[in-house]
């Protein structure tokens, strides 16, 4: 009797903890609690105008889904890297100051800071989504064909990332003075809700749609998770790695955009800083196994949404920038001991004799 | 304990769960004897070996050893644990370090002080292999030396270490003739100094070459232990495989046999040959056709299937599909001409665990189909709903993992994921391995069945019965080499034997 | 059959018969030394005169320490990339400490060697014990340390303690190596306290992994972890110990880093990791665990050093150049490595057959 209850509890838990959206949303709820608890006002949003007359919304939560986009659009690309590769790109962020370098580089031509756009932003774009690509396509190469470890092989752009992109301008810092081209960053005239914000929101309907038209996630699932049954099937492992490196590729092209068109101009060592941690810590708190295999592209996202809520909470508590990675290091180390099934043998183990204790006396 | 004896196992018990691995089995190894363990995939040769070594950790039974004249029943935990009881394994994996010299191999982690004389030791280490006439030089790379030289050098390290016992788990399978010779030589020649030489093989020329004695061991359970003069090659082939000769005479094979029809084969294959050492062959089977490759563990028989389906690199061969030349380079290729692969290894190159029953069973087709038609998720689970349905797979879900259901469902799945692409041609590669007897038996009709419905079928299978039930023609295969066909009356388990032992059918 | 090796004569038998380890390291000193006869016959530009080379040393001697460290973690098949951030912590915290709180020298050691054996504890926990994949774990640790310093202190500042500043000061002369000016003054050539610990440091650790036991049993977990249990090595133990050595040399690197530099800043040592994980693999250390030198991976750090004077040297001196070639030079070794090692594969497997 009291063994079918608990066994049927049980299933009902492990229901619950294998759900993978629990994890980011028990941290939203733990997040929201905590503000909730300590300023209120945290989630206080005002209407207002900005310098150019716009209606314009602001607080904290405006900020964060402002913010979280690039992460979000980041955690796309690198939760299919996770799961085709068992490993993490970790030069997504010298990678959008490529991107970002590019894109000024042919916007502003040869002058640093022109008067009128020398290209259109959308050509300034493709070529910057080319450029992006490639770079993707430098580090899938060496993790698919040439088989070094994903994280070694992205170490290379990790460094010489940020010099390569200084040195695409001649480490001049253009200046876009053209008002259309900061609506990619800011506000789009009359519209209160930030354009990042509906960026993001393409991007997740477009990987929605590629989700659902195409066979990438099943490819990238069977073969994160089994490379030699997917040959078997007909895949070819090598290529399928390669490809969603060029993806990831393409989420930092249109970061990039959106990082610039922030600041109409770019700084070289700081654009981006710290983004690589942010994206794998959003991708394992959507509880997918770094290791790689299986995915849930939604509960990625929601942790980046979720790591976004605690960059923001931690500014509001007057944390520097730079000292933000510290309190994030911390978080990354304990999901992963959390999720480390050496970690979770021995606290069963230490239940089980708890219990025995017990039982005994 | 026996007066000459130097290890003794009584009535050894070990079952996982679902399956008796050992039942009752007892083993006795004498001093300077060369004993053979012989077996057929699953009879437990491994299992007893792992219980003796201490990795896996018995249920019942007893283990003696006699060290130093006295005998002491023992418990070991840990390889450790054996090793230092003076137990030694060396695997057919060979278990060094490659990077590391000769020398170090033998006396890492084994040496006492802080600090290595790399003089002393490579003085020490020539002068054993010297003893042990093992042709390298202490100082070179490990991994510069062939295989069967790792290996002398793995057997090396145990002889150093005192040992009384050495167990020798298949260590022939990847070295050539000549390189078996010296092996054997070392091996004689350790008997000779009164170690006790456990062999497990799975070529039968080898056991009458070297071995003194043989255990086998079937359905985990002992056979017997015979004297290898006294025992011929085709009854050594009957004991492992269950059958008594008498009994072999008068099998009857009532079930309808598929020869096929049509004039063109379905598949055709002249001087096949891959990359992983077997001689080139030659191959064809008709439409409607069921064939089988046979042979010993090890003798080819995958790695030839493999060859057909491109899983292996081909290094040479004309293919012919329907009588038009093609080219299979790699499973798509094979997949587009019609030809499916259920392969031998389930958990290796079958499943992909994580993924649920329904994405496992469609994955095959939803390649072949291409990457930007992907099916709706009610056309998916109707697929899976079918497979599940006609070959009775026991699911939760169509959303169950693979990985929680059992071998013989698994199985299921995979042969579901092959039909669905609706083959011309399949290959089965022990499809009934490790699966519950029910199951075999379905695979089996299920293979009659898709034969009568003009499939082409290959069938492999360790267990010569359901080979004989359901092949028209058995291509026999031993030592990596094509060595024979049957068919017709051939068809019978004295000839298959006698073609497998290589010793005529007298 | 068996023995082709043998059969073989000349060069090419020779080379095959060389470890893996020693090959590359050949490869290493030879690049080095045609770099450096190049420079000599193409720029001139002082590189014949010692103090050129001991002045690549000075301002690489913290580096050399780190790559000694990284090098043991990826002997042992780890990796490490923490070491830069740690170093920027020990010279923040001990400059935070000489100049605000009054410390004294001793003090400072013992704060570097105490952060860089935190770092290496909980790491090599983490890593060994609870089987967390290193890159994930030191990539928080690098994180962590970068923010640490930021919290320790913000602003860049040069640390003004009389007695460090001694120290930082102090010349060693290296004695016949000087050189005579124009006016026929002898200048002597001398080096950093640095580079003596940093040397002090590549002896120590070559004679622990040629001869000592724990030293070989690196290179065995390395090789196979599997086979290395089998052999009778704790396999835990000794991928424990690389990660605590390699963060305790992080603290001693990070104390001559914070010696060469005398300031304490959260920028310091920004892209070490990368810059050690380069020079050792340059230095024939292989990402794949088991092959590797700390001979090698000294001839790495100098070599990469070398080509960044060249580089300047040719006029290419503006400072992204130092990030490009570093990951240039990188890339081509990683390369380079893992065809080499293929076709050695290839060659072994030929000969087995």
């Amino acid at each position: 009797m009291t063994a079918k209850a608990t066994g049927k509890q049980n299933s009902f838990l492990s229901g619950l903890l294998h759900n993978q959206l629990l994890i980011p949303i028990a941290a939203l709820l733990l997040l929201t609690i905590f503000n909730l608890i300590a300023d209120p006002s945290f989630f206080r949003i005002s209407l207002g105008y900005n310098s150019d007359g716009n209606p314009v919304l602001s607080g904290y939560l405006i900020s964060i889904i402002d913010y979280g986009s690039e992460l979000a659009i980041l955690a796309i690309g690198m939760t299919l890297v996770t799961a085709a590769s068992g490993g993490q790109d970790i030069s997504v962020g010298a990678g959008i100051a490529i991107a970002g370098s590019v894109l000024l580089r042919v916007l502003c031509g040869t002058e640093s800071r022109p008067e009128t756009l020398q290209a259109p932003v959308f050509v300034a774009f493709i070529v910057c989504c080319i450029v992006a690509m490639i770079f993707g396509a430098f580090n899938g190469a060496l993790v698919a064909f040439f088989k070094i470890q994903p994280m070694v092989a992205t170490l290379i752009l990790f460094t010489a990332g940020r010099s390569i992109a200084a040195w695409i301008n001649n480490n001049e810092l253009p200046i876009v003075s053209e008002k259309s081209f900061t609506y990619f960053g800011g506000y789009l005239p009359g519209i209160p809700i930030p354009t990042p914000f509906f960026i993001a929101l393409l991007c997740f309907v477009i990987t929605w749609a590629v989700l659902k038209f195409t066979n990438l996630g099943l490819y990238v699932q069977a073969v994160g998770i089994n490379e030699k049954t997917s040959r078997l099937n007909g895949l070819n492992p090598e290529l399928i790695k390669f490809a969603v490196y060029i993806l990831l590729g393409l989420c930092v092209a249109v970061c990039g955009l959106i990082k610039v068109s922030r600041l109409s101009t770019i700084n070289y060592s700081v654009i981006a800083k710290d983004i690589e941690m942010d994206a794998i810590l959003a991708v394992a708190l959507g509880g997918n196994a770094l290791s790689g295999g299986k995915f849930n592209m939604g509960a990625s996202i929601l942790g980046a949404y979720v790591i976004q809520f605690l960059t923001t909470t931690l500014y509001k508590f007057d944390v520097q920038s730079d000292a933000l990675s510290a309190y994030k290091a911390v978080v990354v180390i304990l999901l992963v001991v959390l999720s480390a099934p050496v970690f979770r043998e021995k606290i069963t183990g230490l239940f089980r004799r708890l219990r025995a204790g017990k039982a005994a006396a | 304990m026996q007066k000459d004896s130097v290890l003794e196992l009584r009535g050894i018990y070990k079952s996982f769960p679902g399956v008796k691995a050992l039942q009752n089995v007892d083993l006795t190894l004498r001093s300077g004897e060369i004993h053979a363990l012989m077996g057929e995939n699953g009879a437990g040769k491994s299992t007893l070996i792992k219980v003796l070594t201490g990795v896996y950790s018995k249920d019942a039974g007893d283990i003696y050893i006699k060290k130093g004249g006295k005998e002491e029943k023992v418990v070991f935990h840990s390889p450790q644990e054996a090793q230092r009881a003076g137990i030694s394994t060396v695997y057919q994996e060979i278990s060094l370090c490659p990077n590391l010299s000769v020398a170090e191999n033998i006396y890492l982690g084994r040496s006492e002080g802080k600090f290595i004389s790399w003089k002393k030791m490579n003085a020490q280490a020539g002068k054993l292999l010297k003893s042990l006439d093992i042709p390298v030089e202490p100082t070179q790379q490990l991994a510069s030396c062939s295989i069967a030289v790792q290996q002398m050098v793995a057997i090396a390290r145990s002889v150093d270490m005192d040992c009384s016992v050495l167990i020798l788990d298949e260590p022939t399978s990847s070295l050539d003739e000549s390189e078996v010779e010296k092996l054997f030589g070392l091996m004689r020649q350790l008997r000779d100094r009164g170690v006790g030489i456990i062999f497990v093989t799975h070529f039968l020329d080898q056991v009458y070459a070297v071995c003194d004695k043989i255990t086998i061991l079937r359905d985990s359970k002992l056979v017997g232990e015979y004297n290898a003069s006294e025992l011929p090659h085709v009854e050594l082939v009957s004991k492992m495989l269950g059958k008594e000769l008498d009994d072999m005479a008068d099998i009857k094979n009532d079930a309808k046999k598929y020869q096929g029809d049509s004039a063109t084969p379905v598949y055709q294959a002249n001087q096949l040959c891959s990359t992983e050492g077997i001689a080139p062959f030659d191959f064809y089977i008709k439409k409607g056709e069921v064939n089988g490759f046979t042979g010993l563990l090890g003798s080819g028989r995958s790695e030839s299937v493999r060859a057909i389906y491109g899983a292996d690199k081909v290094t040479s061969g004309v293919v012919r599909v329907n009588g038009k030349p093609v080219d299979i380079k790699k499973p798509l290729d094979a997949m587009k001409n019609g030809i499916a692969y259920l392969s031998e290894d389930r958990k290796r190159d079958g499943i992909i665990g994580d993924l649920s029953v329904k994405d496992n069973i469609i994955l095959a087709l939803q390649v072949k189909t291409g990457f930007f038609k992907p099916f709706s998720k009610a056309k998916a689970t109707k697929f899976a709903k079918k497979y599940i349905e006609l070959l009775d797979i026991k699911t939760a879900s169509v959303d169950t993992p693979i990985k929680s259901l059992s071998g013989g469902n698994q199985q299921k799945v995979i042969l579901g994921r092959w039909l669905l692409t609706e083959p011309d041609y399949l290959i089965l590669d022990e499809p009934t391995r490790g699966i519950d007897v029910g199951t075999k038996v379905d695979i089996q009709k299920l293979v009659l069945k898709l034969a009568s419905e003009g499939m082409s079928v290959t069938f492999i299978s360790s267990e010569t019965d359901e080979m004989l039930r359901t092949c028209s023609r058995l291509l026999v295969m031993r030592d990596r080499k094509l060595v024979g066909e049957l068919t017709g009356d051939d068809l019978n388990q004295a000839t298959v034997m006698a073609t497998i032992a290589g010793g005529g059918k007298e | 059959m068996t023995n082709s090796v043998a059969k073989r004569s000349g060069l090419a038998g020779r080379l095959r018969k060389m470890t893996d380890t020693n090959l590359l390291m050949s490869i290493t000193i030879i690049v080095f030394i045609l770099m450096y006869l190049g420079a000599i016959i193409f720029l001139q530009k002082g590189f014949l005169k010692p103090q050129t080379m001991f002045n690549i040393m000075n301002a690489n001697a913290a580096l050399i320490i780190l790559s000694c460290g990284l090098t043991l973690v990826m002997i042992t098949g780890g990796i490490d990339i923490s070491v830069g951030g740690v170093a920027a912590l020990v010279s923040m915290s001990c400059a935070v400490y000489l100049d605000y709180h009054g410390g004294n020298i001793i003090g400072a050691i013992l704060i570097s060697l105490g952060i860089g054996l935190a770092f290496g504890l909980v790491q090599g926990y983490l890593v060994a014990y609870l089987e967390i994949q290193p890159f994930i774990v030191t990539l928080a640790g690098m994180f962590f340390a970068r923010g640490m310093t930021t919290i320790v202190h913000t602003n860049p500042f040069n640390v003004q303690n009389e007695a460090f500043v001694r120290l930082k000061d102090t010349r060693i002369t290296v004695p016949f190596l000087g050189t005579v000016n124009k006016h026929g003054n002898y200048i002597p050539a001398y080096v950093e306290i640095g580079v003596i610990v940093a040397l002090v440091i590549v002896a120590i650790l070559f004679v622990f992994l040629k001869w000592g036991k724990t030293g070989r049993s690196f290179y065995a977990v390395g090789g196979n972890r599997q086979s290395a249990l089998m052999l009778g090595i704790n396999v835990k133990r000794v991928t424990f110990l690389s990660h605590l050595l390699c963060g305790l040399l992080a603290g001693i690197g990070g104390f001559v880093y914070f010696l060469h530099v005398g300031s304490g800043s959260a920028s310091h040592a920004m892209g070490a990791e990368m810059n050690a994980i380069a020079s050792s693999i340059i230095g024939g250390t292989m990402l794949t665990g088991g092959v590797g030198n700390i001979i090698g991976t000294l001839f790495g750090v100098m070599s990469l050093a070398l080509i960044q004077t060249i580089v300047q040297s040719v006029g290419l001196d503006q400072a992204w150049w130092t990030g490009i070639t570093i990951a240039a030079m990188l890339c081509l070794f990683l390369i380079v490595q893992s065809i080499i090692i293929a076709r050695r594969k290839k060659a072994n497997a030929s000969s087995a057959r």
